[in-house]
């Protein structure tokens, strides 16, 4: 009897071994409500068609994708993690859009040591002092694309900028960034509330400051709520509209329309960027979904997944060997869409950047188009107080 | 600061004033006279969102998606009474709140489950997308001037309806005293049933009306419930006048907050401290202004009861 019993439990032991050391676990906490849900619906396609092209594997090795809703909610996402960690046993960690919680989710993953490749947010927290082997700022720093922003202002002779920003991390990074590059004296600088729908009292202190240029930060449904608010206020005749990236993407472009033609941004990708790589990857994008143009959250995530699968079949599967693990991932050696790039010390990326003007294409739909480049190979500021 | 803007601002904070006062005034009267409170009036206000938004896709008539919106809530609401609110007036204030809290969640969860995850938006009718000169100097948003509009419209109906007329009379009395109403002969289960869709109504064309100037998300009913439960602790629970007071007094407080609060901090803190300060502050500011009118007056402005 006792032998049945040890045998028993030796059958349901092992497949759970093999099992552990086979398939490589992929934990994503997509933004598919809340706040950020436009753009989390956005990487989520992403995510799905690098998943589809790999055929479901990682490396050649069999994968599992395992997608939760967190709502963008910092509370609710450091519960899904402590689930992913405990109870999944995940390898690789990914999907959160907000800042916030990027910051919330990271320390428990970085003590777990389980690597958390940011499918978008890059706080300057995890750039500066509290850089971290197992984070990697995979797209951008924050303020980069606010930097190359500013610069594209002064560049254009604005003199007199209004900046605005959602009151939490990520938002102060964009002004400061802004800031950085701009480096006149912006003549208002405002912060509103995370997820704020309503911009009456904003818009009329805006006409009442008689700014050249507004620059957004307004990421998903707040940036969509501002510009129609904008533009019913009838201050886009009179102000130009400047926005890092995301606050000028497609899914923004797709809810507004005709009114954001004009519109300059920054990023560190285009759709239209001239690379092999990246018309491959915004053809099959288009066929998936309904002939749409993919945004940068989407690039991003599709990038998160391929850097992953490049680092699994670098360490052939044995994704256990952390230090392995980690190496593979910093030499950023997958194809990215962006075209090739290499990570500082405090692993954010060093990157070109580039501006982008929303035109109607000769096909008569409104986009963006690649206008010019800001910055070759930029460094974030806070590379150097990474000391690990 | 110029008098434009202080113009605009008060048109801003008016208009959301006027707002929360429609969702104010059906949780209000709800709460005077059938004693409950009815946490899943935030749900009828997104359901009429909802239902505004998708009726706007289909017939692209913006007029028709309000009287649809409204005509649905009224309907909705009129089931909710039926099926559970008629049998939660019996019961405690711990299962009234659990019972209607469970609405919350169902409706939040139905929505996700017709529409999905993602907010949707509504467009604006083409006529009204563009800002009126109003003075030399002011330009302000159409739209936002509509709704102005509708809220002053309908203040003024309900103030007559409850103030002149006969069932209003009768609103009045359930509401001051709702046996003594019950013993003079009043038909309080039909006046249950009425004051609770004209709630579901107003909150629909509140719903309705912000739609297009909001995101449209599972969930919007509790942010703004918590907006409304402040006028009227304000206001004081179960009247209506203290509905409009403290709707209105929210609306411009907030309004204020959020305009000239970071301005006003400048001249006495440096701009690093008010530019952090004053976002904060802002936010809380209404919360600060219920806790100063509890201190004064415990039972509200206009409070008939505590």
């Amino acid at each position: 009897m006792r032998i049945f019993k040890l045998l028993v439990a030796a059958m349901l032991c092992l497949p759970a071994l093999a099992g552990a050391q086979a398939v490589v676990k992929v934990g994503i906490a997509n933004d598919l409500s809340g706040p950020f849900a436009a753009l989390g619906a956005e990487a989520r396609d992403g995510f799905n068609l690098a998943i589809k092209q790999l055929g479901g594997k990682l490396g050649g090795q069999p994968a599992e994708f395992i997608q939760t809703d967190m709502g963008g909610n910092p509370e609710q996402a450091r519960q899904l993690v402590n689930r992913y960690i405990q109870r999944d046993k995940i390898d690789f960690f990914t999907g959160p859009i907000g800042s916030n919680v990027a910051l919330a989710v990271g320390p428990v993953l970085f003590a777990a040591k389980i690597p958390y490749l940011s499918n978008n947010p890059g706080p300057s927290q995890l750039a500066g002092e509290q850089c971290n082997d197992y984070w990697f700022g995979s797209s951008y720093q924050n303020d980069a694309i606010h930097e190359a922003a500013g610069k594209v202002a002064a560049d254009k002779g604005f003199k007199k900028a209004f900046i605005i920003a959602p009151d939490y991390p990520a938002g102060k990074d964009a002004l400061t960034g802004f800031k950085l590059g701009y480096k006149l004296a912006p003549i208002q600088e405002l912060y509103t509330k995370l997820g704020q729908i309503d911009y009456a009292a904003e818009i009329a202190q805006i006409r009442d400051a008689k700014p050249e240029a507004v620059y957004i930060f307004l990421p998903g449904g707040m940036g969509i709520n501002f510009v129609k608010q904008f533009v019913a206020a009838g201050l886009n005749g009179s102000i130009k509209l400047i926005g890092p990236g995301f606050s000028a993407d497609e899914d923004v472009i797709a809810a507004v329309g005709e009114p954001m033609i004009g519109m300059f941004n920054t990023a560190q990708w285009a759709h239209d960027l001239d690379n092999a790589r990246n018309k491959q990857f915004v053809q099959a994008f288009a066929k998936e979904y309904n002939n749409r143009y993919p945004s940068m959250y989407a690039a991003q995530a599709y990038d998160v997944i391929m850097a992953i699968d490049a680092a699994v079949k670098a360490v052939n599967g044995q994704v256990a060997d952390k230090p392995a693990v980690l190496a593979a991932l910093k030499k950023a050696d997958f194809g990215s869409v962006r075209g090739n790039f290499k990570y500082g010390p405090n692993n954010y990326p060093i990157q070109a950047y580039y501006v982008r003007v929303i035109e109607k294409n000769a096909e008569g739909k409104v986009t963006n188009k690649l206008v010019g480049t800001v910055f070759d190979a930029y460094q974030d500021v806070y590379a150097s107080q990474c000391k690990k | 600061m110029s008098t434009t803007l202080i113009v605009e601002q008060l048109l801003n904070g008016l208009q959301f004033g006027l707002m929360l006062f429609l969702i104010a005034a059906g949780l209000t009267l709800v709460f005077g006279i059938l004693d409950i409170l009815n946490l899943a009036h935030g749900s009828l206000y997104m359901a009429g969102a909802y239902v505004a938004a998708q009726a706007m896709q289909i017939s692209q008539s913006f007029w028709a998606a309000v009287l649809l919106a409204v005509m649905v809530t009224a309907l909705a609401g009129l089931c909710l009474e039926l099926a559970l609110i008629r049998r939660l007036v019996r019961r405690d204030h711990l299962a009234q709140v659990l019972g209607t809290f469970a609405i919350v969640l169902i409706a939040n969860d139905l929505v996700r489950l017709i529409w999905g995850p993602a907010p949707l938006m509504m467009s604006l009718p083409a006529q009204l997308n563009g800002p009126v000169r109003l003075s030399a100097e002011l330009m302000y948003p159409a739209y936002r001037l509509l709704i102005i509009g509708v809220g002053v419209v309908v203040a003024a109906g309900l103030y007559i309806f409850i103030g002149k007329t006969k069932v209003g009379a009768l609103i009045r009395a359930a509401a001051s005293n709702r046996q003594m109403a019950s013993l003079m002969g009043v038909r309080v289960s039909w006046l249950f049933l009425g004051v609770f869709v004209l709630g579901a109504m107003l909150a629909a064309l509140a719903g309705a009306m912000l739609a297009p100037v909001t995101a449209i998300q599972s969930g919007m009913g509790e942010q703004v419930i918590v907006l409304v439960l402040v006028c009227i602790v304000i206001g004081g629970l179960g009247s209506i006048r203290g509905a409009l007071v403290g709707a209105l007094l929210v609306g411009f407080v907030d309004t204020a907050g959020r305009a000239f609060l970071p301005s006003v901090l400048k001249l006495v803190f440096t701009p690093a401290v008010a530019s952090t300060v004053g976002p904060t502050l802002a936010a809380i500011l209404i919360y600060v202004l219920m806790a100063g009118v509890l201190v004064v007056r415990p039972s509200g402005l206009f409070g008939v009861r505590l």
